[in-house]
């Protein structure tokens, strides 16, 4: 297992790119730690896979290195990064059986016999295919198939990362939560380094300990989970995580004061906006109480999704989306209360702080 | 009213749909919701007339139509790929329909602005699809099967190749762009959230049968058996074997409960009895809420729940929880249980019908 | 309740009916017609049962035509085959060589039998071929009009020339279609460029080889075109195939009769052939 340095990585597909715009990959400066769980989401065209590309050697960076545990590996080949990878779909090797899929990368490498049977052994328990040892690998479910891919890279007790390419793209949704849980167990238990990229937040926010936000060929955020939700840098990564996403309003801030149309709130800090543009106030529906108290709200639609209620209203002349649990009533003459300490404030689309004072 | 009667496909021995009743009123959106090959584009292949039942019938408005082929019915279809002319305009790609129909320049011109401003599909109507983003691409599609004033609209996953943020948008206004429809929308997906999200009636596939059909929520609050609760529900619904006996339920582990008065008629013996994972905390909700000691196996973290993987006896099960709770594996904990809502199913997998039916 | 069945596209498929019968089935019984009975061509039949069939199968030059068709066709599909998969993967995936090659390798595809034959006729004559000059003034004493083995060899090439494209075309299709991902995840597993054959490109191919080795087997083991035009059978009888062998049974001896026979013979085994093929070729897919 390795650190991954990502030092003043830059990409684009064409040659000579003169903006930023010609950049499918502005410029990425990180590092990421030994036996880390990374997840990269953003939409399509952010970026996300062309960073994987450059991880797994597939693609060589425009500018910039990545090294392995200090080791520049900027022009290594997929083969001499000794990585292992799981694709969107399943690959497997139809023609061999579960076994032998299993033993392939081993054998490939030289490894003994019998510590190839006991290492593919070792890995069927582990991914609970034991049973299914002597089968054709062509016959099997797209779980099924998934877990032989991610076994062929674990078999390999020695991998640097294990690359993650929306992986559960196919899976129907039962399996899904079968198969993270799964995943995380193992990571839990081995502690490798993984790079997981998806577009589905659920994934990964669930799956990694760092969530890496992409937008337009920029890393807009990493952090934490909670971090993501609770402070998030951009409005972009608010809206882009949650469901649905955050409240994003336009507001005037005087000191602690935020204008909201024709309602007023009290920060408990002064944010620094000196000099910004456009200022919103930013707030997850999550954190939106409705009732019969507060400031007035029109309800335009309730939507029961079952486990909660998600409330569509307007507020000052602006859409906005309330979450409410199964039981809550929803009065006719609704009022609304924000969570003062789940407010943030942005100006040109980018979260401030308190003045620094 | 799409109707089917006894219905059914039977291939080499095997039924890949079973004899199946079915109808469909007008101006309604009706979900088909099971995992993959559970029979889904089966059935949606014998509506619209791609194939025909083996055996049963198939009538449109008291019309029997078994065996007339689609090109007669009027039908729209929209697939998970987005099947679009790649030489056309969207705007001619939306027009399509209507000018193989012979219908007037002005009446197709007004149609497709129309479905274009209904889809927000304006600003694009002179690029061709391959300039387009995915979810413009199955916008385009779906203002396509919209404008042919179709009297069923298929539609076999449209949003499962579309990234996730998008399904959430597009999945809110497709209620919006239905209700202003009077055909008969039909629905297909393998996920349960998608289902709940669009409403209107959802009929739960298995092995080539419906389990359930009924409106969507009533489906996932009351589901008639444990093969339409298990399908019906994402995150997973955890399950626990007990038996009654008065006032009390027993865990073979020994934990005892009391019986949520919604069950109290429940016969003396074995029952399955199922909660979804919001109903299982580590904070009591109600007074009397059981305490149930249970192992972690993992917890995953969404930003502000958590999920936190347990094992109970020898049973999985998944809690969700309100905050962040990062717990370390195979410890133990106490979790409490939310009894209200709790659904009961007999040996035979049938769900035992409330006292307070809704 | 009433169902209207409509009936009217059956007439669409009246003309291909009429077709396919005045192609394929009327010669077809008209052939199991002339194999039965004996005729002088004065339109006097006479009935004449299983004796052609017996004669044919009794008389040893049928069984020699057979055996030399028969190693044609393994040569052909030894060599063919093999060459094909070869040049296929050698091929570029993308880039402006794609088309180059493909238009390359469609050539020989697009030329008629008879011009092969003409071409490959004049091509290796020792006295005014650019071949067979070279041959002999680099001292290779090659005559195909006099020795069987030349004669053999030019048809061979001839073959292996003019068909190999198709096999390329083939399996260029199957291999293009194979996705990025299984390559990388066969570097990433440290294969070996023979182990990314074997167990990726090979199975993956398996569906159009099975296409490519029916096609070249049943063209081969029809093959009279070319060498008609190169050899016209010979030296001797030692390129003289069953094809051959039944246009000079037929025409040049107006031996109808047997000539039907041996038709009717010829077809079967063909047909025997290329169920074999399919059969032995789709096993592999029936288990697990």
């Amino acid at each position: 297992m390795a650190r991954i340095t990502l030092d003043h990585i830059r990409h684009a597909y064409g040659p000579n790119p003169q903006s930023e715009e010609d950049y499918a990959l502005r410029e990425v400066d990180h590092e990421w730690n030994d036996g880390g769980a990374y997840a990269l989401l953003g939409p399509s065209g952010c970026g996300k896979t062309t960073l994987l590309n450059i991880i797994s050697g597939l693609l060589q960076p425009s500018h910039g290195r990545i090294l392995f545990d200090g080791r520049d590996v900027t022009t290594l080949s997929t083969q001499a990064r000794n990585i292992a990878q799981v694709f969107q779909f399943p690959v497997i090797y139809d023609t061999m059986t579960v076994y032998d899929n299993l033993a392939f990368p081993l054998c490939n490498r030289g490894v003994s016999e019998a510590d190839v049977d006991r290492r593919v052994r070792d890995m069927l328990e582990i991914i609970d295919l034991s049973d299914w040892a002597k089968r054709k690998a062509r016959g099997l479910t797209a779980d099924q198939k998934q877990k032989i891919s991610l076994g062929r890279g674990l078999v390999r007790n020695d991998v640097n990362a294990i690359l993650f390419d929306e992986p559960l793209t196919v899976i129907d949704p039962h399996m899904k939560w079968v198969l993270r849980s799964q995943l995380k167990r193992l990571h839990k238990q081995f502690g490798f380094t993984m790079v997981y990229v998806t577009h589905d937040q659920t994934e990964a926010l669930t799956f990694a300990d760092k969530v890496v936000v992409m937008f337009e060929g920029q890393i807009v955020q990493i952090g934490t989970p909670a971090e993501l939700f609770e402070r998030p840098s951009h409005t972009f990564v608010g809206y882009f995580i949650g469901s649905p996403g955050m409240n994003v309003l336009p507001a005037k801030v005087e000191g602690t004061q935020i204008t909201l149309g024709q309602e007023s709130l009290q920060l408990g800090y002064a944010p620094d906006i000196a000099g910004r543009n456009r200022i919103e106030v930013g707030i997850r529906p999550e954190f939106i109480h409705i009732g019969r108290e507060g400031m007035p709200a029109t309800v335009t639609r309730v939507e029961d999704n079952g486990r909660r209620k998600i409330v569509r209203a307007t507020f000052e002349g602006q859409p906005i989306a309330i979450v409410a649990s199964e039981d809550t009533e929803i009065p006719a003459e609704a009022r609304i209360t924000f969570d003062p300490a789940a407010i943030n404030i942005y100006a040109d689309s980018w979260r401030v702080d308190s003045r620094a004072n | 009213m799409l109707e089917m009667r006894n219905a059914a496909k039977l291939v080499g021995g095997e039924y890949h749909i079973h004899p199946t009743n079915l109808a469909l009123e007008r101006g309604t959106l009706n979900v088909l919701l099971g995992p993959t090959l559970s029979g889904k584009t089966s059935l949606m292949r014998l509506m619209a007339g791609l194939d025909r039942p083996t055996s049963g019938s198939i009538h449109f408005d008291n019309v029997d139509v078994t065996g007339m082929p689609v090109q007669k019915r009027n039908i729209a279809m929209v697939y998970q790929q987005f099947i679009n002319y790649p030489a056309l305009t969207v705007y001619d790609n939306i027009a399509s329909p209507m000018r193989l129909a012979g219908k007037d320049k002005a009446s197709i011109d007004r149609e497709v602005r129309k479905a274009a401003e209904l889809l927000r599909l304006t600003p694009y109507l002179d690029r061709t699809p391959l300039n387009l983003s995915g979810g413009q691409q199955q916008r385009t599609a779906l203002a396509r099967a919209l404008v042919k004033n179709a009297s069923l609209v298929l539609m076999d996953e449209p949003l499962a190749n579309l990234d996730y943020k998008l399904r959430e948008e597009l999945r809110a206004e497709l209620p919006r762009i239905f209700a202003q429809s009077g055909a008969i929308f039909v629905y297909a997906t393998t996920e349960p959230s998608e289902a709940l999200l669009l409403g209107g009636n959802t009929a739960t596939l298995s092995e080539g049968r419906i389990t359930q059909f009924g409106s969507t929520i009533h489906v996932y609050r009351k589901p008639s058996d444990i093969i339409t609760a298990r399908t019906f529900a994402d995150p997973p619904l955890n399950f626990m074997e007990v038996i009654k006996s008065g006032h009390e339920l027993e865990h073979q582990g020994g934990s005892r409960m009391a019986v949520p008065s919604h069950l109290l008629h429940v016969a003396d013996g074995p029952v399955t009895v199922a909660f979804h994972p919001h109903h299982l905390g580590f904070a009591s909700q109600t007074a009397d809420a059981p305490q149930l000691r249970a192992k972690t196996l993992i917890s995953e973290i969404t930003g502000s729940e958590s999920f936190v993987h347990l094992e109970f006896g020898s049973t999985r099960w998944v809690m969700l929880a309100p905050g962040i709770h990062d717990i370390a594996p195979d410890a133990d904990v106490d979790v409490f249980l939310d009894t209200r809502h709790l659904l009961a199913f007999g040996k035979d997998g049938r769900a035992i019908t409330t006292l307070q039916a809704a | 309740m009433n169902k209207t069945w409509n009936n009217k596209a059956w007439f669409l498929v009246l003309p291909v009916l009429l077709l396919v019968a005045f192609s394929a089935a009327i010669p077809l019984m008209t052939v199991v017609n002339y194999s039965v009975q004996d005729t002088f061509g004065n339109n006097e039949f006479f009935w004449a049962g299983t004796d052609w069939f017996d004669e044919i199968l009794h008389s040893p030059r049928f069984w020699e035509a057979l055996q030399r068709n028969l190693l044609f066709s393994f040569i052909i599909l030894a060599l063919e085959i093999p060459l094909g998969i070869f040049i296929a993967l050698n091929m570029p995936k993308k880039g402006l060589g794609v088309p180059v090659c493909l238009v390359l390798m469609a050539l020989p595809l697009l030329i008629p039998w008879n011009v092969v034959g003409t071409i490959w006729q004049v091509f290796g004559r020792v006295d005014i071929g650019l071949l067979g000059r070279v041959l002999a003034s680099l001292g290779f004493d090659y005559n195909y009009v006099r020795d069987p083995i030349d004669a053999w060899i030019t048809v061979i090439v001839m073959d292996v020339w003019h068909w190999t494209s198709l096999v390329v075309l083939l399996c260029y299709a199957g291999l293009v279609s194979i996705p990025d991902a299984y390559y990388q995840a066969a570097k990433i597993d440290g294969a070996s460029r023979w182990s990314v054959f074997r167990y990726i490109q090979l199975p993956k191919m398996n569906r159009v080889l099975l296409i490519a080795v029916l096609l070249r087997f049943m063209d081969s083991f029809m093959i009279y075109t070319e060498p008609f035009v190169v050899t016209g059978g010979g030296p001797g009888n030692s390129t003289t195939f069953l094809s051959i062998d039944l246009v000079k049974m037929a025409i040049g001896q107006f031996d109808l009769g047997p000539a039907a026979a041996m038709s009717i013979v010829y077809f079967l085994i063909i047909l025997l052939m290329s169920w074999i093929f399919y059969t032995v070729m789709t096993s592999s897919d029936a288990d697990s």
